[in-house]
């Protein structure tokens, strides 16, 4: 790599990583805006018009808070932790091509590098809940760490079929793939496997129980306060931008749209960006009307319906395929 | 006691031969799903409770002996802090226990007005039950619905009597004042829009898989414990015993409407919601009955030795203006000795007042029997065995508010 290539690299990531800090900072707005309505109130009113500047305000409230750090915390590990888990957050955004010929990196093993990183992401948790010195953020790591593993193999495996049918683990190649018609429509067990999945992975409500607030007050998060509580808020809400264009990426056909009439002029971007934020709202609107399962349910869900299931898939696919 | 205190585990844990032990957890007492300051001390094994000790006492502040000290007046604004969501039940079963022991009753409108206002916070404590135990399980939203709805409740009994919370809108003898009719009417109109929001709660909750899941036999507990350890409302008939202090020892109004005690049938964490949720129903048919049937006439009864006289009347007549001197500075100077104990149906629960009297103006011990500390009793069995998250599901079934556990 030359210097100018290097220099491009660099700009795209700037570029990137910015925007997408931005769409967190604007996913929590929406997130407290669209679960308002659904509860019959209004949602952040009082920072800007329709509270459009409370990112800002939150931000500004979060990096001046005081920084507490518990008494026999392991404070290295307490630091790491959530860096961990921005980072792996962030740096998965390297392989998802967001548009033709758009990504950061356009690596040959796309699918295993984002997998890699989720888990590398959990660390940051486990990590959090062990270093706070709190039996809550304990139990809370522990949970994660147990859903982590239970909804890895079904996350991946679900993964399997998109890439017998693609030919490949690249995500460009994929999309490619799924020029005349996205892979929902041939892999529908897989495409719902992953979706849960992918909620679980985040852990989002319904599958919320590292930091179920009713039991273990904030999970593993209980003991950060300020900008550190602020990482990880961070890393969650990047995680689920990421998991969504994987969603996008796999299974709804990327950044291809509809060929006809203006549709065919729109930019490529925007049908991707429309297909994140739709699983986006999917997320807000899960939020606002199920109720937390339980631990042992969780992982039963995991070991007996979503692997099973995985697994029929890739049997099935690899059936069809050899037909 | 001395092996679940407080810090002893974590000096087990940094042992240098890593011994595997029990994780002792003290849930509250501020812990955003008990309800208040109720302090469990939980040992665990993994995410399994072995033991389950329940501590109480951080809200008490001495009402049965602070009662001792004033006069049968003063106690009414007390029993408002007793369990603080349904203060008119409290007031009602007061002033029930007290017109008992002077062998006066209030007036039939007054006895209305009473049903209605009980039966109002029945609504209230149930509607903040729902809310608080649908939040504890994960299902945000049902909360604010609820609160919505108690919003317009509390709205009615700002108007009926000016506070909201602790209402001390009863007196012995009769009702503060009287109801307006346009009160009435609007009352009338929220009991109709009501069911439909009930089932609006029940859409969310009631046919998903998750909350069925989350509900369905846990906690149980059976017919016969559930009368042993002598539980009593909606978590005894949740077992299965059809036994409502309103039905077979009718007071107030309760004995001139029509309604039903639903009754669960396994004793578990769902019937308990279902019979809760039917409650409400029956809660809102009994005010409407109530308001259609409500007869005119005086809201306090004739008895001037009890019952402090109209402020008109001490203005312009010496007599009265005695009687309301002596009832405010001494209390009443005509109580009979005895003792008396009148149980009625709280939201909760059987709460009963126990007065002895010694003549005086003021009773010589008030014990107060609430159905919260009888309750708290039975969380160790219910969460023994039980995973963490049953536990505040199981708090949440049981429906416990500290304030009244302590008193």
């Amino acid at each position: 790599m030359d210097i100018p290539d290097i220099a491009i690299t660099l700009l795209k990531v700037v570029i990137t990583v910015n925007v997408v800090l931005l769409h967190v900072a604007y996913a929590v707005w929406c997130e407290r805006k669209v679960i308002g309505h659904m509860q019959a109130r209004l949602g952040p009113m009082v920072v800007g018009p329709h509270g459009l500047l409370q990112p800002i305000a939150d931000f500004v409230k979060l990096f001046f808070k005081e920084d507490v750090i518990p008494t026999n915390a392991d404070k290295p590990v307490f630091f790491i932790a959530p860096v961990i888990g921005v980072i792996a957050a962030l740096s998965s955004l390297a392989v998802i091509p967001l548009w033709e010929n758009f990504s950061i990196a356009n690596l040959n093993i796309g699918i295993l590098y984002i997998l890699a990183l989720s888990s590398v992401g959990a660390y940051g948790i486990i990590l959090a809940g062990w270093a706070s010195n709190s039996k809550y953020a304990f139990l809370g790591g522990l949970r994660s760490s147990a859903q982590v593993i239970s909804y890895e193999i079904a996350m991946g495996l679900s993964l399997v079929g998109v890439m017998m049918l693609a030919g490949s683990a690249n995500l460009s190649d994929i999309v490619n793939a799924q020029a005349k018609y996205p892979f929902i429509l041939v892999q529908p067990i897989a495409f719902f496997v992953f979706l849960m999945s992918v909620i679980a992975e985040t852990n989002r409500p319904p599958f919320d129980l590292p930091e179920a607030e009713a039991e273990l007050v904030a999970g593993y998060f209980s003991e950060y306060s300020g900008m550190r509580f602020g990482l990880f808020f961070m890393a969650e809400y990047a995680a689920m931008f990421v998991m969504s264009a994987m969603v996008v990426v796999c299974f709804l056909g990327g950044w291809n749209g509809p060929e006809f009439w203006i549709f065919s002029h729109v930019p490529k971007i925007v049908w991707f960006l429309l297909k994140v934020y739709g699983l986006m709202f999917l997320y807000f609107w899960l939020r606002a009307t199920l109720p937390r399962y339980r631990y042992d349910q969780l992982m039963g869900i995991g070991w007996k319906i979503f692997i099973p299931l995985a697994l029929a898939n890739i049997v099935i696919t690899g059936i069809i395929k050899l037909l | 006691m001395e092996d679940i205190q407080e810090g002893k585990d974590i000096k087990a844990t940094t042992t240098p031969d890593i011994a595997s032990e029990e994780m002792v957890l003290n849930l509250g007492p501020q812990h955003p799903a008990t309800h208040g300051v109720l302090k469990l001390v939980l040992k665990l094994d993994g995410e399994t409770v072995t033991k389950c000790t329940p501590y109480i006492g951080y809200l008490h502040r001495g009402m049965e002996k602070l009662s001792e000290h004033r006069t049968y007046f003063q106690i009414i604004p007390l029993t408002d802090r007793l369990d603080y969501i349904s203060a008119m039940s409290n007031n009602t079963g007061y002033c029930i226990a007290v017109e008992k022991l002077f062998g006066i009753e209030a007036p039939e409108r007054a006895q209305f007005i009473r049903t209605i206002a009980a039966e109002m916070s029945r609504i209230l404590s149930h509607l903040l039950w729902l809310g608080t135990h649908a939040l504890d399980i994960g299902a945000m939203t049902v909360f604010l619905y609820c609160f919505r709805e108690r919003e317009k409740f509390l709205d009615l009994f700002e108007r009926l009597c000016g506070a909201r919370l602790t209402v001390s809108y009863l007196r012995i003898g009769g009702v503060r004042n009287d109801t307006e009719q346009k009160w009435l009417e609007d009352l009338y109109d929220l009991t109709e829009e009501f069911p439909a929001r009930i089932a609006q709660y029940e859409t969310l909750i009631d046919q998903n898989r998750i909350w069925l899941q989350r509900t369905k036999g846990i906690g149980v507990i059976s017919a016969e414990d559930a009368i042993n350890m002598g539980l009593s409302g909606p978590v005894l008939r949740g077992s299965g015993v059809a036994y409502d202090i309103r039905k077979f020892m009718p007071y107030a109004a309760y004995d001139k409407v029509q309604w039903e005690v639903p009754i669960g049938k396994n004793g578990d964490v769902y019937d308990r919601y279902r019979v809760r949720m039917e409650e409400l129903r029956q809660s809102n048919s009994i005010i409407r009955q109530c308001i259609e049937k409500i007869p005119a006439g005086a809201i306090m009864a004739d008895a001037p030795k009890f019952v402090l006289p109209s402020k008109d009347d001490v203005l312009t007549d010496i007599e009265h203006l005695i009687h309301h001197f002596v009832l405010i500075t001494k209390g009443t100077q005509a109580a009979p000795e005895g003792e008396v104990y009148v149980a009625t149906e709280a939201p909760k629960g059987e709460l009963g007042f126990y007065i002895v009297s010694n003549g005086e103006g003021k009773p010589y011990r008030l014990r107060i029997r609430t159905p919260s500390f009888v309750h708290i009793s039975a969380l160790p069995k219910l969460c023994e065995g039980a995973l963490l998250a049953d536990v505040v599901a199981n708090i949440g079934s049981i429906d416990i508010v500290l304030g009244e556990c302590d008193r």
